[in-house]
């Protein structure tokens, strides 16, 4: 996975929330074309992560290289996706009219509109206004306009939370769709078996990264076949620690 | 600064707001409906109506505006759409500007109905160009509009933003001369009186209502002291929008 350079480096990255660090001296990196996992339990700091990442989170100290820029860079706001927790957009606009908004923003033809709505399977719902869809619907509605310019480096904080089995499993495969043309792939998640549709994961508590395995690496490291027995095993493992950073 | 990001951005808001016709029935219908009442409240001094109703046509503009703006803005900050925004090409200044142009339209439409109501069926003779007064009123809207910007910035509630309305705009509707004149005012409340925009805008106003033109010095200083305040608040408001949050 190192014949290119990582889509994302981040070195010595510390961030902190009313005094107290979010994020404490953390390091990790992307390869480029891969898709990646962030995992770990609730509040340890992965969509702060995510967001400083993308540029939008102040940050106390560190270097974070995107596409070998600095975060945040405006050069980067065409190349990089975004997708936050909550949906993104505008729920008193249809999904088609959001798109169009979006897309007019980016300076993209029209005819990608369909092609997006097509990935996420939105295309029965395109004419429905945002705030009368089901959750899912408008986390999907909020992916279909992060996919619009075709960007470098999709940024996906819990994109799946609230989808059913069946459409998690065919949003696993566009993101796959995704990586095989060449884009990086950032996925938060929670939902253990999306790690092992992951090429690399890491794992995350309190703020550090504590383990950046393949999905076979981490099994063999956490002593079972079971991605959830490994999680808990390596997080109970790296307990003192964490105590300490705190 | 894009012309199509601009562009995009208006139509958005434009396209929100014909979704929402129960707020277009109460922008255009109020005003003229308040003036009406206004009018026979004051039934038996005709000469004091015309006095208050120029005044107020460009104060409803300021109003609104203001209340809309702040509203608007920031259900954009609480809806994560602001974040998804400051993570694309779009500079603050597009969205800033994007804004004054939608919400400007809509004022001009507003204080052309008020106006044309005002010198029409309520009878109010004017001396000066009708289009003056509708000028006045969509400069004050400006003004609305970067005030109401500037106010979101510091509500963390929709119920906040709307009490900063008495205490950004109602100061400015007391100390402006329409209520009393101003040279009958306390000398601290005249010196005050002379900081705030509206002052100019009544001031202009009453002068448009007395035949004055643009030829005149003081209608052309009215017109762009209200400009230059409306232009320094909009730029106090891209101070507050910040592409990085904590």
């Amino acid at each position: 996975m190192q014949h290119s350079a990582p889509a994302v480096q981040v070195e010595q990255l510390t961030v902190e929330r009313g005094g107290a660090p979010v994020l404490a001296d953390l390091a990790l990196s992307v390869a480029a074309g891969t898709v990646t996992g962030l995992l770990g339990p609730s509040g340890c700091g992965k969509s702060t992560l995510l967001r400083a990442i993308v540029g939008v989170q102040q940050v106390r100290s560190g270097r974070i290289d995107v596409l070998g820029l600095a975060a945040g860079a405006p050069a980067l706001r065409r190349r990089v996706g975004y997708v936050t927790q909550e949906p993104s957009v505008y729920a008193d606009l249809t999904v088609r009219e959001n798109l169009e908004f979006f897309a007019r923003v980016l300076g993209v033809a029209r005819s990608r509109i369909d092609e997006v709505l097509e990935l996420v399977g939105l295309e029965p719902h395109a004419g429905h206004l945002v705030g009368r869809l089901s959750g899912g619907q408008r986390s999907r509605a909020s992916l279909a306009a992060a996919l619009l310019g075709e960007p470098e480096l999709l940024v996906l904080d819990e994109p799946t939370v609230g989808l059913d089995p069946v459409l998690r499993e065919s949003l696993w495969d566009t993101f796959h769709a995704l990586a095989a043309a060449g884009t990086t792939l950032l996925v938060s998640s929670h939902v253990m078996e999306e790690a092992s549709r992951c090429d690399r994961l890491l794992l995350m508590r309190a703020g550090q990264v504590i383990a950046d395995e393949t999905p076979d690496g981490l099994r063999r490291r956490g002593g079972s076949p079971d991605l959830d027995q490994c999680f808990l095993a390596i997080i109970r493992a790296s307990q003192p620690d964490a105590e300490v950073v705190r | 600064m894009s012309g199509r990001v601009i562009a995009a951005i208006a139509h958005r808001v434009l396209h929100q707001l014909r979704r929402d016709p129960r707020t277009i029935v109460l922008i255009l219908g109020m005003p003229p409906l308040l003036l009406t009442i206004l009018r026979s409240v004051f039934d038996g001094r005709p000469e004091l109506f015309a006095n208050v109703a120029v005044g107020l046509v460009g104060f409803f503009p300021l109003l609104l505006m203001f209340i809309i703006t702040s509203i608007t803005m920031l259900r954009e900050r609480t809806s994560g759409t602001l974040e998804r925004l400051m993570s694309l090409p779009v500079a603050k200044a597009d969205l800033l500007l994007g804004y004054a142009a939608a919400f400007g339209l809509v004022a001009a439409v507003q204080a052309t109905v008020t106006a044309t109501v005002t010198i029409g069926p309520l009878g109010v003779e004017i001396d000066g160009a009708a289009w003056l007064l509708v000028l006045f009123a969509v400069v004050n809207a400006l003004l609305g509009v970067a005030l109401g910007l500037f106010a979101s910035a510091f509500a963390r509630s929709e119920f906040q933003a709307v009490q900063m309305m008495p205490a950004l705009i109602l100061p400015q509707l007391l100390l402006c001369g329409l209520l009393a004149p101003r040279d009958q005012m306390g000398e601290l409340l005249q010196a005050i009186s002379v900081a705030l925009p509206m002052t100019w805008a009544f001031d202009g106003l009453a002068r448009v209502a007395d035949g004055e033109g643009l030829g005149t010095s003081a209608v052309t200083r009215d017109l762009i002291v209200v400009l230059a305040v409306a232009l320094a608040a909009l730029a106090a408001g891209a101070a507050t929008l910040r592409r990085r949050t904590p």
